[in-house]
């Protein structure tokens, strides 16, 4: 028996591999479905038969990132569409979470400058639950940051954005000074305190942001993965011990309760992303520590 | 040949053992959270936001263990 992304070796026993996270074409073509290892063509068939442009670059997960882009800015758009005072229930959800985020995050966090940042926020923050849930639903059923490049794309932006907030703010030197020299630290500790500083604030930050949504998503969805192909597998495993088919029964319905995590996660990891991107551009505002 | 027979590598117990330390550090946060709450209710809203952060930087750490446990052979 065969599940998608998982080969059985050594008989019976599944083993759990994380191929399922691999990308595919959408449109696959010829050069894919000989190089892919499904085809049982040898692995060197690569190399006489190039694979086309479109199998490369457009595969299911960017697709993906695509729609979610297009969902946000339709959602947002019928949001903000003949807007009224008595709000209809579509104006009050999308004013609802406008107001979380305006008021909750970047009011809190970056202060009385916040107003120019609340569109990024709120674009990143609809991107990145968008495309959380698409590991809970059918049809894409594969949360798109669970690729790690996707996770390294959105830390960029961010990486980028607080880097170019503080340098246009105090200028280059002024903001090294800002992120490395804390207030109020003398001489001899500096030295050992300033490249601490500069190692946290330059090379951590945007390392741990991507990192975090990557793996909580990647976890997340290796968790679901388990349960339901392990369970499955338990449950469709045939020999004279019933506990196995019980096991297994239990592993599919304890899945949804998986999932419920999931749903939770989405949103978390999402509001997370976005509270430290204000935070880092807080902190690359600030006129000292 | 036994089915639950146990193989792969040792990276799992040690993403298990590191996680220890992150996990302590997000039960510590969310304790001082609902200390804080039940005595000032009201300040609930202001807990939460830092909570979030720390608890966001603390979980990092245990998210680097995962990472390496799928990276190092």
């Amino acid at each position: 028996m065969a599940y998608p992304g998982f080969t059985l070796l050594d008989g019976d026993v599944p083993q759990f591999g994380v191929s399922a996270f691999d990308s595919r074409p959408l449109f696959p073509s010829q050069g894919w479905q000989l190089c892919h290892p499904a085809s049982g063509n040898p692995p060197d068939s690569c190399s006489t038969f190039q694979p086309a442009w479109t199998d490369i670059w457009i595969t299911n997960h960017i697709f993906q990132a695509v729609l979610g882009a297009i969902i946000v800015i339709a959602f947002w758009l019928i949001v903000t569409n003949k807007m009224r005072v008595v709000p209809s229930k579509v104006q009050w959800a999308g004013e609802y979470l406008y107001n979380m985020l305006r008021n909750g995050v970047a009011r809190d966090l970056i202060g009385p400058t916040y107003h120019k940042y609340v569109p990024f926020l709120v674009a990143m923050f609809s991107f990145i639950i968008i495309n959380n849930l698409f590991g809970e639903f059918f049809v894409t059923m594969f949360p798109t940051f669970s690729k790690v490049g996707f996770a390294w794309g959105l830390a960029l932006l961010t990486y980028i954005l607080y880097n170019a907030v503080g340098i246009k703010k105090h200028g280059v030197l002024g903001y090294l000074k800002l992120m490395t020299v804390p207030e109020g630290v003398k001489f001899p500790i500096i030295l050992l305190i300033a490249p601490l500083e500069f190692f946290s604030n330059f090379i951590t930050r945007p390392i741990t942001l991507g990192l975090r949504l990557f793996a909580n998503l990647f976890a997340g969805h290796l968790l679901v993965m388990i349960f339901v192909v392990g369970g499955t597998w338990l449950v469709t495993y045939t020999n004279n011990n019933p506990l196995y088919n019980v096991t297994g029964a239990f592993a599919l319905i304890f899945s949804f309760a998986i999932f419920a995590l999931e749903l939770l996660v989405a949103f978390l990891q999402a509001y997370v992303f976005t509270i430290l991107t204000a935070s880092y551009v807080a902190a690359a505002e600030a006129d000292s520590h | 040949m036994t089915p639950l027979d146990i193989n792969g590598s040792l990276n799992a117990v040690g993403y298990g053992l590191g996680a220890i330390g992150p996990g302590i550090g997000v039960g510590l946060i969310f304790s001082s959270v609902i200390s804080g709450t039940a005595r000032q209710p009201e300040s609930r809203s202001m807990l939460m936001g830092t909570a979030w952060i720390g608890f966001a930087v603390v979980e990092a750490l245990a998210l680097f263990g995962l990472a390496l446990a799928f990276i190092l052979k």
